[in-house]
Order: structure tokens, then sequence, then C-alpha cells
């Protein structure tokens, strides 16, 4: 380690040399690990869907049915990540910035989604809303039905996507320094005009953040969402449904083509985030 | 002097507000409105688990854990947790050892690799490996030759579980061991110690919080995973049905108070989780790493 020939041996070497022993064993498994867990079989699905094709891949989205799973998902769980991204905003600065009784039971609370299996949660929620249920019975007598349509996909998906925004937003909230709404306010701010043109900016890069997460969940989320759907084929019928019926047809290439459409908009949504926080952390200095 | 001063500031304190609080009227509205969101989609989901178990009575609640599937598959999910939760534990440990303790190139694409089932649908991660393992699979025919069965049977719920909660302990460990840097391990060393024995009594010590909530948010996926689960179980009544499976069943035989009664198995699990989690958090926040938390 201490010989003359130390710089040019460094240079040459993996890492850096360390009195700490275990690298080699640490990161050999680490990688093997990975590699047979994780990426050999991810890199199977891959291979899977480029003996399909580029236009394979087209044939299977375009069908009718998983084109109208494939719409049904996306546009469901966009909106349901913009019902989040409101009321994640107005959890999160409730829970931050107030006090009030019953606030740290409600905030440990939020993280319920994570907590809760999705099955459970898609029981729970399809016995709510059902005709019958506390909220779908009030609701009938409305004429508005939510279970076993298009509305019930959207409440399971603002339940799953909730605590991402919650959780992205809150520290930043909390980070957020008192001495630049005081400057605002002696400046002549109304208090309005200091939480929009003062407070919001900086919250707007975790904002976003929430929101493609809650986005990338919602759009592989099944659990929850299956039974309070209805799953009808054209209508509430949703993208991971489908993989799992083609699956039960033994139509393994159609599964493979559906699940390579959704790996690729999962990974779009985190290429998106990463772009997102290190634009974040130039403008702001912040994730 | 502290009660001449103090009197003139508590009445400024009544009739002004300072520039920093909201409106209280804004502020009312604001709490309300997400108490009441928070009830609404929240609260009122986890509560019916419960009302709906007991809603003909305890009889019939502790009638559905004496059926025979129905503990079969409580028996199933606790052996799948405990291989699944020890397998991601070493790797966890592994990992961050590498990455924390040490400076290589490509650090940042690893953490990232390792984050990628978080990123991956259930479902899909179930798909893979039926296509690696399933009869049409990569694997299948070898598989078959030799009479091995990893798809509908118990090797491919553990799989499928261990794809889904891999990132757990490891995104946990990671930062914490990268707060914590390596000078306390380095001196140990060169004090003496062997490698095992400065894992065992200085980096073990500060990272038992760490690591104790990783364990906790793996276990509670791993008890409760479903879409994976479900795409390489093949439902078999007593064999194939983990706790979330067999919920399924249940249900879709309208078997309510059953479904329900199990249900409330995973909700108490929830809980649990919940409550230790924000023990910790509330504890040894400072032994936690910083990072947000995303799931």
């Amino acid at each position: 380690m201490t010989s003359p020939s130390f710089v040019g041996k460094n240079a040459r070497r993996f890492t850096a040399p360390s009195v700490i022993p275990g690298f080699g064993l640490t990161f050999g498994y680490t990688l093997v690990y990975l590699g047979l867990i994780v990426l050999f079989p991810l890199a199977t699905l891959i291979w899977w869907s480029s003996e399909l094709g580029l236009s394979g891949l087209y044939a299977i989205a375009s069908e009718p049915r998983v084109a109208a799973a494939l719409r049904t998902t996306f546009f469901i769980s966009f909106a349901a990540a913009v019902v989040d991204l409101f009321f994640g905003l107005i959890v999160a600065w409730t829970l931050t910035r107030y006090d009030f009784p019953g606030r740290r039971l409600l905030d440990a609370f939020v993280d319920l989604p994570f907590a809760l299996p999705t099955a459970v949660a898609g029981i729970s929620l399809a016995a709510l809303y059902s005709p019958n249920g506390w909220f779908g019975a009030p609701l009938a007598d409305f004429d508005i039905k939510i279970a076993f349509t298009r509305w019930g996909i959207l409440v399971a998906l603002i339940f799953i996507g909730l605590p991402f925004v919650v959780r992205t937003v809150q520290p930043i909230i909390s980070e957020l320094e008192v001495e630049l709404e005081e400057a605002s306010a002696t400046l002549g701010a109304r208090r309005m005009q200091t939480v929009i043109h003062v407070m919001l900016p900086p919250l707007t890069p975790a904002l976003l953040t929430g929101f493609a997460l809650a986005f990338a969940r919602s759009i592989g989320e099944y659990g929850s969402v299956i039974f309070i759907a209805g799953n009808i084929a054209y209508v509430s019928e949703i993208a991971p449904l489908l993989i799992v019926e083609k699956l039960e047809q033994y139509d393994v290439a159609g599964a493979t083509g559906v699940a390579t459409i959704m790996l690729a908009v999962s990974f779009a949504a985190l290429l998106l985030i990463n772009l997102i926080q290190a634009w974040s952390r130039r403008r702001f200095g912040h994730v | 002097m502290s009660e001449i001063a103090v009197i003139p500031v508590a009445r400024r304190r009544a009739k002004y507000r300072p520039v920093t609080e909201d409106p209280p009227l804004a502020r009312y509205a604001l709490i309300a409105t997400a108490v009441l969101f928070l009830a609404l989609f929240l609260l009122a989901p986890l509560a019916i688990v419960f009302v709906e178990a007991l809603s003909k009575g305890v009889e019939s609640f502790l009638a559905a854990f004496r059926d025979p599937d129905a503990l079969a598959a409580i028996r199933l999910t606790l052996l799948v947790a405990a291989l699944a939760v020890p397998a991601n534990l070493v790797f966890g440990l592994a990992a961050s050892w590498s990455i924390a303790k040490f400076s290589f190139p490509g650090k940042s694409v690893l953490i990232t690799l390792i984050d990628l089932p978080f990123s991956v649908s259930p479902v899909v991660a179930g798909l893979v490996y039926v296509l690696v393992f399933s009869g049409q699979g990569l694997f299948g025919p070898w598989l078959a030759e030799h009479g091995v069965r990893i798809i509908f049977a118990v090797p491919g719920i553990v799989l499928a579980t261990i794809f889904v909660t891999f990132p757990f302990v490891a995104r946990e460990l990671i930062p914490l061991m990268q707060e914590q840097g390596k000078v306390e391990e380095e001196a140990a060393l060169t004090l003496g110690a062997s490698g095992f024995k400065t894992f065992l009594t200085v980096t073990l010590p500060n990272i038992k919080w760490g690591l104790l909530y990783g364990v906790l948010l793996c276990n509670a996926r791993a008890m409760g995973e479903f879409g994976a689960v479900s795409v390489v179980s093949g439902h078999i009544r007593g064999l194939t049905n983990t706790i979330p499976l067999q919920v399924e069943i249940l249900y879709n035989e309208y078997n309510n108070v059953a479904a329900f009664a199990l249900a409330v198995l995973l909700a108490g699990l929830a809980l649990i989780t919940l409550g230790f989690k924000t023990f910790l958090e509330w504890r040894h926040a400072d032994e936690l790493s910083g990072r947000a938390r995303r799931h």
C-alpha cells in the first residue's frame, strides 16, 4: 500500500485502496444477486419483446381491447395524480404548518396506502362504494355510481398515489425559510401573494416529483383497482389486468407486449423524475 | 422585567397575527379540507375492514380462522416472508457496505438499478418470472425434464416476493451508511479489530434502527404482496394461496365475512408497521436516513 508505485497502482484499480475489508465479497454478491433477481428476468422480458419487434408491439397495442385498456390506465392514472397533487399539497401544508388535535395521528396515517396490502384496500374500497356501502348508498340516491365504473378506478388510484405527493412535498415545506416570508410581507405583499410568489415556487420540483411518482405507481397498480373497477372490457379494464387475462389464455406474447409498453412508460416517468431533480438541484439547491 | 415585558407582547399577539401565519379562515378551511379528505380516503377504507369482518358477530369472524385453507394461507404467507425478508436483508447489508464504504465508478447507476423493482408494476414482476420459469419460458423445458416446478408453486411465489421487496432494506441503509462515513470503521480496523468484528461492534450498532426500519417495511410488503404473487401462484387452494390471494378468492365467492376476517390480519399488520415506523421516526429520527421516504 505504501510502496512508491502506489499512485500508479491506484490508477489501475477499480476501487480506491482502503483499510476496510470485504469490498470484493459484498460488491460481488450485490452484483450477482441484483443480476439474478432483477436484471436477468427483466432482460428476458426485453428479449421476448424484441422477438415481437416494433411492428409486433404496435399490433398488440392497437388491438382495440388493449388500446382501450392502455387509454383507461394512462388517462385515469393522470387524473388521479392531478387530484393527489391538489389534495396532497393541502394535506402536506396542513400537517406541516398548522397544529391541531390529532395532527400527529393523521400524519402517521398518510402512509397507510404504503402499508395496507393492495388487495385489502381493493375490497374495502369496493365495499365502501358499492351501491349498498357507506358512501355508495347515499351517492346512489343522487344516481351517482362509483364502484364498478371508471370512477371506481379513479378512487382507488387517488388512494394509492396520495402518500407519494404528501411525503415528497412535506420535507420541503418544513424547510421553507421564514425569513423570506417576513421579507415578502415587509415589502408589502399580501399573504396570498407571498404564498403564490415566494413559497410555492420552491415547492414546484417536489410537487412535480410527487406527481410523477404517483402517476408511475398508478399505471402499474393492480390489487386495489380490480375489485372496485368492475373490469368491463373496453370501459373499466386496466392494462395490468389485461396482462393477467392474456396469461390465463396462454397468450404469453400478448402479455409481454402490454408489459413492455407499461415498462417503457414507467421508465419514462422515472427518467422524468431524475430530470426534475437535476433541474431542481441547479435551480433551488435541493431535491 | 418579565411581567412588564410579557403583558404587551401577549396583548399584541391577540390583536395582530404574525406575517408568517395564514389568516384564521384560510387555516380552518385548509385543516377541514385535509381532515375530511384523509377521513374519507384513508380512514374509512381502514375502518370498514374491521366493521365488515365483525358484521355477523365475533363467532363467524373467528370461524373464518378455522377454515383449513385459511390456515394454509397464513402458514404460506409466514413461510414466504421468512424466506424473502432475510434474503433481502443480507443483500441490503452487502449492497450498502460496498456502496457506502468504498468508492468506485458507476455507483449511482448501481443505486438506480437497485431501486428498479419499485418502478416495475407488480403484475410485470410476476410476468418476468413466468417468462423465465414457466413451461413456455426460457428454462421451462429443462425444469420440466428435471421435475422442478417453480411457477404455480411456492418457489415462484418466494421469487416474485423477493423481487417486489428487493430495494426496501438497501435503500434505507445506503443513504444512512453514506451519511455515517467510514471513519469509525477505519479506527476500529487500525486498532486491530477484524473486519467481521468491526462490522458487529461498530457498524451494526450505528445502523440498527435503520436496519429495523427497512426490515419492517420489507416484511409488510412481503406479507401483503398481491399482484406479483397472483401471477405466479396459480391460485391452488391450500397449496399456493397466500393471505391476500385467499382474501380475493373468498371475496369473489361473496364470502364477505371470511374475506374481511383475513383482511383484518393484514390490516392489523399494516397498523403495527405504521405504529413502529412512527415510533422509530419519532424516537430515533437521527439514526434513520434523512432521505424523503417514498415507498
